[in-house]
């Protein structure tokens, strides 16, 4: 059989795409270094308040004099832009990028939100077999929307990720965030999915802390903290992964209220258990979270 | 991906591209040493594929837009989701301008062709071939020289 050089063997030259993609990787760094801290908010499960978390926190983190900026990776089902009051007029294009909406609290924002027609659902292009690239073209949004806005200079990104283990498995592929916080109630099955995602979660960032949402009720009359749910799986995921509980929330129907008029709990001066736990999980984060890591390439440039 | 000429034992240069607009890409390779040329033939869904990670066949022409994968493969994109506009509280000459698009003359025919190309991406096209066309000293775009450029910059769908 002759001899013919492999791919390796040949240097370069050619299509130029693994180039292309080691600079589409250098750009994501570029704009991150910018960023003080990258979190991630994340749950395998979906319906136990990720996005209001996130909501939350960033807008606590802002509220605490820090410099915050909000990107919405749920962007199939998108709701950040909402939750923090974003202005939804056109986005500018500048030399510098895309410059993100403004939210309240001074929160910068990204969300495919803003970029929808309202009531459309998220589509790529017009042919019949686009799912076959949807995970492409979405974990290409995300990339477009970590380095193609205009961030500026942050001392927090905060990151919505979309439920699902493989949704926290693409933020891993891009190699972006300093920690991921799994969100879950204390039910047994938002546990046992979560519990799937801890690994995909060590994989996306070095630190990975629980937020254990919804974890009991507060009555207003008496101030009794009543449990919403019968065994304390947090506890067994924590035990079990070894990862910590960074805060407990409990249940506040104002929480949901206030998050889905544009109008954070954080900011509300109202007296809220809830509010306070997520105020006290900014001022943990200020606190105990070291300064991003120096970047390293994702993708080696091919020869 | 790249293309050997075995007989010079040499990695072949990308030398053209064309975009039928059918969804197919023909992508041409010639050897540096003898000439050899070979055409690469995608069918849709192979175009498709290199698109979607935001990458041409054979390297960029120009630099990429901001956004540009998101505003150029998004469906149902809001027709004013994006400006060229500068924010109002912009300084001036500062951070926060936008983008300068070349000086270039549009053709009645290309403007209206323009025109027809959705608002969700229709400002980063124009920057695109005004770009496109100021590179190379042409003073006015006509529909012809649109065609072109998509051609050679791997524009399918704009």
């Amino acid at each position: 059989m002759r001899r013919i050089r492999s791919y390796a063997e040949v240097g370069p030259g050619g299509d130029e795409v693994p180039r292309q993609v080691a600079a589409q990787d250098a750009r994501v760094r570029e704009r991150l270094a910018g960023v003080r801290h990258v979190v991630a908010v994340a749950s395998g499960k979906g319906g136990v308040g990720k996005s209001a978390i996130a909501a939350n926190l960033a807008a606590a983190l802002s509220a605490l004099g820090q410099r915050v900026g909000a990107l919405d990776a749920d962007v199939g089902g998108p709701s950040l832009a909402l939750m923090l009051g974003a202005s939804r007029g056109p986005l500018a294009v500048t030399r510098e990028g895309v410059l993100p909406a403004q939210g309240v609290a001074n929160v910068a924002i990204m969300s495919s939100d803003l970029l929808l027609e309202s009531g459309e659902a998220l589509r790529w292009g017009p042919s019949s077999s686009e799912h076959l690239w949807q995970s492409l073209l979405e974990t290409g949004m995300l990339r477009e929307f970590l380095s193609d806005v205009a961030w500026g200079s942050l001392d927090w990104l905060v990151i919505d990720v979309a439920p699902g283990a493989d949704k926290l498995a693409r933020l891993a592929g891009l190699r972006v965030a300093d920690l991921v916080l799994l969100v879950t109630t204390p039910s047994a099955a938002s546990t046992a999915v979560v519990t799937r995602s801890a690994a995909c979660a060590r994989e996306a960032a070095p630190a990975v802390g629980i937020v254990a949402n919804m974890t009991h009720h507060v009555c207003s009359a008496c101030g009794a903290a009543h449990p919403l749910f019968e065994a304390d799986t947090v506890a067994q995921l924590a035990r079990e992964s070894g990862i910590p509980v960074l805060a407990g929330v409990p249940f506040d129907a104002r929480l949901a209220a206030r998050t889905d008029a544009g109008a954070p709990i954080v900011l509300d001066p109202t007296p809220s258990p809830a509010a306070d736990a997520l105020r006290g999980l900014a001022a943990l984060l200020i606190q105990a979270v070291p300064p991003r890591r120096s970047s390293t390439p994702i993708v080696p440039t091919a020869p | 991906m790249k293309f050997l000429c075995i007989e010079c034992d040499t990695v072949m240069d990308f030398a053209e591209r064309q975009l039928p607009g059918d969804g197919t890409m023909t992508a041409v390779f010639a050897c540096p040493r003898c000439s050899r040329e070979v055409a690469m033939l995608t069918n849709p869904m192979e175009t498709r594929l290199v698109s979607s990670l935001g990458v041409r066949v054979g390297g960029r022409e120009v630099p990429e837009q901001p956004m540009e994968l998101v505003r150029s493969q998004l469906a149902a994109g809001r027709q004013d989701a994006f400006t060229d506009e500068p924010p109002t509280d912009a300084p001036a000459g500062g951070a926060g301008q936008t983008l300068t698009v070349g000086r270039v003359a549009w053709s009645t025919d290309a403007s209206e062709r323009l025109e027809r190309v959705p608002g969700f991406v229709r400002g980063m096209v124009k920057r695109i071939y005004a770009e496109w066309a100021a590179e190379r000293g042409i003073g006015e775009i006509t529909p012809d020289l649109m065609d072109r450029a998509r051609a050679e910059l791997g524009l399918e769908g704009m």
